[in-house]
């Protein structure tokens, strides 16, 4: 029947991860591509809000420890709910997909397993990936999978902030001294090697049609939203080609070994433990 | 010759001060409220500019061994607890530095009267949160301490302080449920849990008695504080009625209390407990406690590293408002 959706949950309505999980308990039926799809999506938000989380007490500004720790709880919510949806494919919940899986069976991009750097990396980072997400998210509450649409549109709310919150100090930054002008130009140096993994299609999404977004599709409007940016910030874009990625997200940057061992090291110390 | 015509005229009130001083005691006396624009003694207006700051600092400097277990924390859920909890604290440091400026020191100087060593925060962040469960023990425990030294403050004299009391009370309460929930599940967790979850609450209980301040003969603040409203129980007083929470408390979490000293006495009505180890409480206060010195190098760290991204805003900001002026 169409206008029925699995999740019984307008997408535009708060949609929580514990509300993905009653779905789940209830028996939600999910493909393999489907949640391998949701896997990309939910370690992206996690391995984000994992780096970010490091920033709260070592803000530049108190107000920045109170907007970055919101930041990284938005983006551990959609990561809740993606991990749980996923989950339901192989029976494993959020925990067991976060805490429970090997450095290789991680989905997540280059760019999100970036070390924070300084203020203007971890602010070119976000600036690229709330931008790129917007983009997604604002495609994907039209997708035919009704839990993915509804998770989609509670965050687009969210990145909607976040994307500005990039944008605000990306113009206070480029636009301020000329030290914040040089650190801004750097993060982005930094950062843009890994950009454009977000925007490759691969054959999952080729068989997901109508369900994921095509990445590709992103790239046009992403850019002209930082052309945007980068013109009121009297900035450049930086001009370096692509670093060899993994479209599949399989590989991973020498980063997110040391990331995951701190993430997961006092889980793993306790098997069948709850918390 | 000077100098004794100065401080002649110094001892002798104007009659401003005199109407300003009759209506502050006429306040006090009615226990309502003294506001930012009125008239106060300035040993009440210092008064509150220590203890206050005091606290907004040892909200900022709180986040830290907390913020310690953020990348850690056990399960997704436990780590999206955590992260808003550390945010209230930065909320609640923010809120209070707020309410300080209304007495006419700015955020920038407290702060740097942190930074210099010149202001103290409570001492029990100065002690490492080593386990996961120290993210349980700190909320029941020291929460709990400050929520039983805050709810009288509530009805501080000094109108912004107490209202701003009012709201961190609220998500102080919050965070002591969350920390005794941490520990609940701890301690029906697995046998290494509950052993967790012991030893946290055994590293705790006697830095967080000490949190409520010196014992009532030698506290010398507190006697004027009580006078002007500020405080509205002694240390002890507010101590003991802490240590009868917890005992009971405590029986819930199928834990015990490293204390065999507890009891009710009947004659005072108090709680009474094991002696505390003032000599160490002191050693801390003074900086040497195990974290002292690694919780001010971070703060530092975090200020002056942060110091050209202000220097960002405040240059872009001018640069906004030039050209506002300029259309």
């Amino acid at each position: 029947m169409s206008g029925e959706s699995a999740t019984r949950i307008t997408p535009g309505n708060a949609y929580r991860p514990e509300d993905v999980a009653a779905q789940v308990a209830e028996g939600v039926e999910v493909s393999e591509d489907v949640a391998e799809y949701a896997l990309r999506l939910g370690d992206d938000a996690l391995i984000l809000a994992q780096r970010l989380g490091w920033w709260i007490s070592r803000a530049p500004e108190l107000e920045e420890d109170v907007a970055l720790a919101n930041i990284a709880l938005d983006l551990i919510g959609h990561a809740r709910s993606f991990l749980t949806y996923a989950g339901a494919a192989w029976g494993k919940s959020e925990d067991d997909l976060a805490y429970w899986r090997g450095e290789n069976e991680f989905r997540s991009s280059y760019l999100v397993e970036q070390p924070n750097g300084d203020f203007g990396k971890t602010i070119a980072r976000q600036l690229v990936f709330s931008a790129f997400q917007h983009e997604l998210y604002s495609r994907l509450v039209d997708s035919a999978d009704a839990t993915l649409a509804a998770i989609a549109a509670k965050a687009l709310k969210e990145v909607d902030y976040h994307r500005d919150h990039a944008t605000q100090w990306t113009l206070r930054l480029g636009d301020g001294t000329e030290e914040s002008k040089r650190r801004m130009a750097a993060g982005l140096v930094s950062v843009w090697p890994y950009v454009d993994q977000l925007f490759q299609d691969d054959d999952l999404v080729g068989r997901l049609e109508g369900v994921a977004v095509r990445p590709s599709e992103l790239r046009a409007p992403f850019d002209a939203y930082l052309a945007g940016v980068f013109a009121e910030a009297g900035l450049e874009l930086p001009d370096i080609p692509p670093a060899m990625t993994d479209k599949s997200r399989h590989k991973h940057s020498e980063h997110l070994g040391y990331l995951l061992a701190e993430m997961q090291v006092l889980a793993r110390e306790h098997p069948g433990a709850t918390w | 010759m000077a100098t004794q015509t100065q401080a002649t005229l110094q001892a002798v009130p104007s009659a401003e001060d005199e109407a300003g001083q009759a209506y502050f005691d006429k306040i006090i006396a009615e226990d309502s409220r003294i506001e930012p624009a009125d008239w106060m003694p300035e040993k009440y207006r210092k008064t509150l500019v220590r203890q206050m700051s005091q606290h907004a600092h040892s909200e900022i400097i709180g986040m830290q061994p907390e913020a310690n277990w953020i990348t850690r924390a056990p399960s997704l859920k436990r780590k999206a607890i955590l992260m808003a909890k550390v945010q209230d604290e930065a909320g609640h440091g923010l809120y209070l530095y707020s309410a300080t400026e209304t007495l006419g020191t700015p955020r920038d100087v407290l702060n740097q009267q942190l930074l210099d060593g010149k202001a103290k925060y409570s001492s029990i962040f100065n002690y490492p949160a080593n386990s996961w469960a120290d993210m349980g023990a700190i909320g029941w425990l020291v929460d709990g301490a400050a929520i039983a030294n805050q709810v009288p403050l509530c009805r501080a004299s000094y109108g912004p302080y107490g209202r701003a009391m009012v709201r961190i009370c609220k998500e102080e309460s919050f965070h002591q449920r969350q920390g005794f929930e941490i520990l609940l599940e701890l301690s029906n967790g697995t046998p290494a849990q509950k052993q967790m979850a012991q030893d946290a609450v055994n590293r705790f209980y006697a830095p967080a008695l000490m949190m409520f301040g010196p014992t009532d003969t030698d506290s010398p603040n507190s006697q004027q504080s009580m006078a002007w409203n500020i405080k509205r129980f002694s240390n002890d007083e507010l101590r003991s009625r802490f240590v009868g929470m917890i005992q009971e408390q405590v029986k819930v979490l199928g834990l015990t209390l490293p204390d065999d000293k507890i009891r009710y006495n009947d004659e005072t009505g108090m709680w009474e407990h094991g002696e505390l180890n003032w000599d160490e409480f002191h050693e801390v206060l003074a900086g040497r406690g195990p974290c002292n010195a690694q919780r001010m190098e971070r703060r530092r760290e975090a200020h002056e590293n942060g110091a050209w991204v202000r220097e960002a805003a405040a240059a872009y900001a001018n640069k906004k408002a030039q050209k506002a002026q300029v259309a």
